[in-house]
């Protein structure tokens, strides 16, 4: 982000940014940043907090009338709270799943366990929809039928898996389709009545307690030592969250 | 909530070292006021359209967002896991203020939006970004743009 400020500003752009992390920008010294103490992905601080956005957009909007720089500012204050955040209670997800699948080694047996969880959660999916008016899902095209389809065929028999899109690799096909699946149960969890959610909490209920988790870590273990690069690399650091790698084999 | 503090040592650690580009100065160009101000927005969120190409690991590339996108069609679609997306999925603002920058415009705080705004995907290496960061500044200049909000994910 910072590099990008160089490159614009030096085009002849004037620049000021967002800084996520103060470590980087004090390195890289762009023009002009204002750090903010915000969870990584929520660079305005919170959603739904309009006049709190604001003032972060401002903010940053105004180092541009600073007479020279470079500029490092820090912002003060942390995003209005959520309710989540207040009561300590452990977040529950809406829909209750039956144990996740234990036998892996079925794919017809993961493919109806991946079926039902996708039925169960589709009402609170389709609430969801309505309540943000949109849905992040369809960056593949396909079905959450169809992905639950090839999880389970990749699952068991990756070798024999075909790649499902003719202009990618194998790799990036596994990615489209695995990030659908996760923003359709990542969606539906957001939709609980309460809307009380975060990432860790939403991401510890589909990594920990959903086949879909199950069946993407142990597509990850195999996929770390797997001989196909394209998902060999993805393995590493794209296809589990940091905060849930300790469910992995190889951490 | 995944703060920097709150993620595993080692995979903090790898975020907060990694190989950065240095620079021995700071270049620095006087913009206008802001209230006469014509602003773009940068994300690095991997945000497009719908109908976009979904972005590849290690590429460069960006994608174009019209300024009066339907924001119920932007997607994200950023190879990294590790940050957050509930924020997003409630309310595109969180990563990319553009109803924000209108109501700064409606309030004279800036001149006014530019016609188009970009995302990039930021796990791309700068090397790959340079050529086609260059080239992005042309069509910044064509738009009229006196000012970009740089916006991290």
């Amino acid at each position: 982000m910072g590099g990008l400020a160089h490159i614009l500003e030096s085009e002849g752009i004037p620049t000021t940014h967002i800084s996520l992390i103060r470590t980087h920008t004090e390195k890289i010294r762009p023009p002009r940043a204002l750090a903010v103490p915000f969870e990584l992905g929520r660079p305005l601080g919170a959603p739904n907090e309009p006049d709190f956005q604001r003032r972060v957009l401002l903010e940053t909007l105004k180092l541009l009338e600073r007479p020279s720089g470079p500029v490092l500012e820090d912002f003060p204050d942390a995003p209005p709270a959520s309710d989540a955040d207040d009561d300590g209670e452990g977040w529950a997800c809406p829909v209750n799943f039956a144990p996740p699948a234990d036998d892996l080694d079925d794919a017809e047996l993961v493919y109806r366990a991946l079926l039902q969880e996708v039925t169960l959660l589709r009402p609170w999916y389709e609430e969801a929809k309505k309540a943000n008016k949109r849905s992040m899902v369809g960056i593949s095209g396909k079905t959450p039928e169809e992905i639950a389809r090839f999880l389970a065929d990749m699952l068991v028999d990756p070798d024999g898996t075909a790649p499902p899109f003719p202009d990618a690799t194998i790799g990036t096909g596994f990615k489209r389709m695995a990030d659908d699946m996760r923003y359709f149960y990542t969606e539906s969890a957001v939709a609980r009545p309460d809307g009380r959610t975060n990432d860790v909490d939403v991401a510890t209920w589909l990594w920990g307690e959903t086949t879909l988790g199950k069946v993407l870590v142990a597509i990850r273990d195999a996929s770390m030592e797997s001989e196909e690069p394209s998902l060999k690399a993805l393995a590493v650091t794209a296809m589990v969250p940091s905060h849930q790698r300790h469910r992995t084999k190889h951490g | 909530m995944v703060h920097l503090h709150q993620m595993p040592e080692h995979l903090r650690n790898a975020l907060v070292n990694q190989e950065l580009p240095t620079y021995e100065t700071t270049p620095w160009v006087d913009p206008k006021p802001l209230a006469d101000c014509r602003v773009a927005l940068i994300s690095t969120a991997g945000l497009h359209r719908r109908e976009d190409p979904p972005f590849a690991a290690g590429a460069g590339d960006y994608r174009v967002i019209p300024d009066d996108v339907d924001t119920d069609e932007l997607m994200m679609s950023h190879i990294s896991t590790n940050f957050d997306r509930t924020g997003f999925i409630q309310d595109v603002n969180t990563s990319f203020p553009i109803d924000r920058l209108h109501e700064l415009v409606a309030d004279g705080a800036i001149g006014s939006a530019a016609a188009r705004h970009y995302s990039f995907m930021g796990a791309t290496p700068p090397a790959a970004m340079e050529p086609v960061a260059r080239d992005l500044a042309g069509l910044l200049k064509q738009d009229r743009v006196d000012s970009v909000l740089l916006v991290p994910v």
